[in-house]
């Protein structure tokens, strides 16, 4: 899933200044899953701003929603009728949500309520880590479900660096060294052979360097 | 309720946005709680809390925990008094405080009239 976490409130209240009626609308997807955008989070945003605006003698009118998605247009729709009413809205979307609402939602201002990190899973309660960079060129096949883009701090493609000790990353003493988890991975399925078959140099033109991207399925358009 | 792990943020939030000075939550003594761990997620719950009071300006000294045996009267009175204390001499929050003054201007309205 895609991980957030909350901008700074005196952030959010920057935005918002000088609006006096806001729509809050959170996501029922990843970001709910982080704790960081879904329902719970989004009456947690109003009941702060309301506070915030009204120590000071400022009137905030609130409207909360939660969408099942905003990263696809049936569900944003659902907003339509009344969205024209706000000054504003404060997405608790990822990056995605916030910014194809304001792709629909031309005369309103989209505020982002969240810093959009990274695609990665929930290691405990509480633990949100980053397992995919979105490469494009998945080699997870030969990696033993390791990623070295996304694990590794150099990105390397054949085995660990000179930094590497008892098994963590020389830049961060709690990182574990993504490559000896693939080796230790791959002794574990039988398959450390694997290991001296010489990842090639990678096409980084399918990764975001390469351009924003786009994926067209021809079979799937109307 | 039936356990301080069913407290969560927006219940504490709610009370300081409908004026409350101070809250206090109230637990079981940490290793005697009968859900186990409700006791120990409302601690967190509250640090976190305490720290979006201070973010908005309201205070998050006004919001504490505290862990008592159920059978503990004494110690309950005591800690409603030290509570007490504590938050009279901080004044009323800034919301009260707003509160009290729209209130206050709405009733010289009336008096006007």
């Amino acid at each position: 899933m895609i991980v957030a976490e909350r901008k700074p409130l005196d952030e959010i209240i920057g935005f918002i200044k000088d609006c006096k009626k806001i729509l809050i609308a959170g996501c029922n997807e990843c970001v709910t899953v982080c704790c960081a955008g879904g329902k719970k989070e989004v009456a947690v945003l109003a009941s702060a701003l309301k506070m915030a605006f009204f120590k000071e003698g400022k009137d905030l009118e609130i409207t909360e929603v939660t969408l099942e998605r905003q990263c696809d247009r049936e569900y944003l729709e659902e907003i339509r009728d009344i969205i024209d009413q706000y000054d504003a809205v404060v997405s608790m979307a990822c990056g995605v949500g916030v910014q194809f609402m304001a792709e629909k939602y031309l005369s309103i201002p989209i505020y982002p309520a969240l810093n959009t990190l990274f695609m990665g899973v929930t290691e405990e309660r509480g633990v949100w880590a980053e397992r995919c960079q979105g490469c494009g060129q998945c080699i997870l096949g030969q990696t033993a479900g390791i990623c070295p883009i996304s694990r590794c701090a150099k990105r390397l493609f054949n085995g660990p660096c000179g930094g590497s000790t008892k098994g963590k990353c020389e830049i961060n003493k709690d990182l574990a060294c993504a490559w000896q988890l693939i080796i230790d991975r791959l002794k574990a399925l039988g398959r450390l052979d694997d290991y001296d078959i010489l990842v090639p140099i990678k096409d980084w033109s399918t990764e975001r360097s390469g351009g924003p991207r786009r994926i067209v399925r021809e079979d799937l358009q109307q | 309720m039936p356990c301080t792990g069913k407290v969560d943020v927006i219940h504490l939030m709610e009370a300081f946005q409908k004026g409350a000075d101070g809250v206090y939550v109230v637990g079981c003594l940490e290793g005697e709680c009968h859900y186990l761990t409700g006791n120990l997620r409302a601690k967190k719950r509250v640090e976190y809390t305490k720290k979006l009071l201070d973010e908005i300006g309201v205070g998050g000294e006004r919001l504490e925990m505290y862990n008592i045996a159920a059978s503990d009267g004494p110690r309950f009175a005591e800690v409603a008094r030290e509570m007490d204390e504590k938050i009279r001499a901080m004044g009323p929050s800034p919301i009260k405080a707003m509160l009290q003054k729209i209130n206050a201007t709405n009733n010289m309205a009336v008096e006007g009239k």
